[in-house]
């Protein structure tokens, strides 16, 4: 006899909405003005560059480089304990916070010439089961 | 210059855990003590605001309650840590406006266990993934997409500056703390009072690299006020009251110009660079003429970039000018001589007009232990995200 009720089926949702996890490889999507070209992640009014309010959703580049970062130990979720902040410009010039993947919550571990590439990863699952997928930076030739 | 504009009195509480006093207190305290220091009453006063991030609704008005309710304009006030300098800013414009000639501008805040902002705070728990807010995030994104914690959005301002110039590392920024808690053991009105080695800030415990415990400011409680005058009613008042005035050479604030990460990470560089060359500009001085400077250091990492961006020292050059002890309150420029926001402490409405409290008593050749000698000139600056800086530079009146 068939349950009455078929069982929920677990889905995977992006942690953020300018994270995209179909459409191919997942990776991160803009909204490109189109009359400055300042791109933007999440929804947007107009440009803070130029005023201008006509957007195009840009898909956004997976490689980039390490401006600044941090290691934040105070507040830090206990769960995964001390982590590395890094703000990160992708390789068409937008701007991208997350943390490093893969790399110990040590100052010296940071280098700023090394690329880093997109990874996903699973932060945390709701009652239903469905599952919410961050993303982070590793540097290029690591597993994470 | 007939327009300009003077400070006639000034006072701040001390800064610390007040646990047995309440804002309005504190408020009343600094508002009492600036008015008597500048020989006057509310019923002098045209025009009062308040400064206060956390307070709500019309704060201000219960202030007047306890002090003086005489119907003029008030303005209630919060714009982060520029909260304090906002409130001076709103009483300079209203005189420059030819609406009042004489006001009180007030910083407060109380952060100590039990005020409101600081009970906790919990995000709701969400049972099912849903989309919240403009990014349409389903979890809290702290500590997963990096940080937004200001100790840690300030550690990356310090680790950026790190990457662009050579000779700054930890103990460049350690440093800091090292002099802005020497420093403090000058002033009685300081949250800490205490010195600090070298090896012991760096050996604490590290809140966000590079920035260990004693490298980022305490909250606390406190007030302070300022009573300013155009100078038509300056040239009316006591002689006493003059001769101790002190000259707003330049009031000049900025907002965050576009920058492609300022929307991801705060650009505390580029408003505060704005803002200096303005402000210099306006008072017709440069970086050689201060004889001190009351910066912005809510972390360590944040006075050393504010050294060039102040240009107080070479450009990319704030590594060398805190290892020579430049901005030492006996080196080439004394920074933060109160002890900074760093030991001096830093409730947050209250900090912008504290600094200028600082200064304006220097100024006066009032300050005491901690006098610097001679002080003709000096630059007061506050940065609050995301973003706004003020700064005011202030002068000696002529003898």
């Amino acid at each position: 006899m068939a349950p009455l009720r078929s069982r929920v089926p677990r889905v995977q949702v992006p942690i953020v909405d300018y994270l995209v996890l179909g459409d191919g490889a997942a990776h991160l999507v803009g909204n490109r003005c189109a009359g400055c070209g300042a791109t933007y992640l999440g929804r947007r009014n107009a440009c803070a560059s130029c005023g201008g309010d006509d957007f195009e959703r840009a898909r956004l580049v997976d490689r980039g480089v390490v401006e600044s970062f941090t290691v934040v130990h105070r507040g830090a979720p206990k769960a995964t304990g001390p982590f590395v902040s890094a703000l990160v410009r992708l390789d068409d010039g937008v701007y991208v916070k997350a943390n490093l993947l893969g790399v110990a919550p040590d100052a010296g571990a940071v280098d700023f010439d090394t690329p880093v590439r997109l990874q996903t990863f699973v932060a945390g699952t709701d009652e239903d089961g469905n599952e919410a997928v961050a993303f982070g930076f590793a540097y290029e030739g690591d597993d994470g | 210059m007939s327009d300009a504009l003077w400070i006639i009195g000034a006072s701040m509480t001390p800064f610390r855990r007040h646990l047995d006093r309440d804002v309005t207190d504190l408020a009343v305290d600094a508002s009492l003590s600036a008015l008597r220091d500048a020989g006057m009453t509310m019923q002098d006063m045209q025009v009062m605001a308040v400064g206060s991030q956390f307070e709500p609704y019309t704060f201000g008005q219960q202030i007047q309650k306890q002090i003086g309710q005489t119907g003029i304009p008030l303005y209630n006030v919060h714009n982060a840590c520029a909260t304090g300098a906002t409130a001076v800013r709103s009483v300079l414009m209203e005189i420059r406006a030819g609406e009042a000639d004489v006001g009180l501008a007030v910083g407060v805040e109380q952060m100590s266990a039990g005020s409101a902002p600081y009970r906790a705070q919990r995000p709701p728990e969400r049972k099912v993934f849903e989309p919240q807010g403009r990014d349409g995030h389903v979890l809290p994104t702290e500590g997963v997409l990096g940080t937004g914690h200001m100790w840690g959005v300030f550690a990356q301002t310090g680790t950026d500056y790190a990457r662009q110039h050579d000779g700054v590392g930890f103990e460049q920024f350690a440093k800091v703390a090292e002099k802005n808690h020497a420093h403090s053991t000058l002033n009685p009105l300081a949250q800490y009072q205490r010195p600090y080695s070298l090896d012991e800030i760096m050996s604490a415990e590290m809140m966000a690299y590079p920035n260990t415990l004693p490298m980022c400011c305490p909250t606390g409680d406190g007030a302070a006020a300022v009573v300013v005058v155009s100078e038509a009613r300056l040239r009316t008042l006591d002689p006493d009251v003059r001769r101790r005035a002190v000259k707003i050479s330049a009031a000049v604030m900025t907002t965050d110009p576009y920058t492609p990460s300022g929307d991801v990470h705060p650009d505390v560089n580029t408003l505060t660079r704005m803002a200096a060359d303005q402000a210099y500009e306006k008072a017709g001085v440069g970086p050689q003429d201060l004889d001190l400077v009351e910066l912005h250091d809510c972390f360590a990492s944040a006075e050393l970039v504010h050294y060039d961006n102040l240009r107080l020292c070479e450009p990319g050059g704030a590594g060398a000018f805190i290892d020579r002890r430049g901005p030492w309150r006996d080196g080439d420029i004394p920074v933060n001589v109160s002890g900074g926001l760093i030991s001096k402490g830093h409730p947050i409405g209250a900090t912008g007009v504290a600094n200028i409290y600082e200064v304006v008593t220097h100024l006066r050749g009032e300050a005491g232990d901690r006098q610097i000698a001679d002080a003709k000139v000096g630059l007061t600056h506050v940065i609050g995200l995301v973003s706004v800086c003020a700064i005011h530079i202030l002068e000696r009146a002529a003898s």
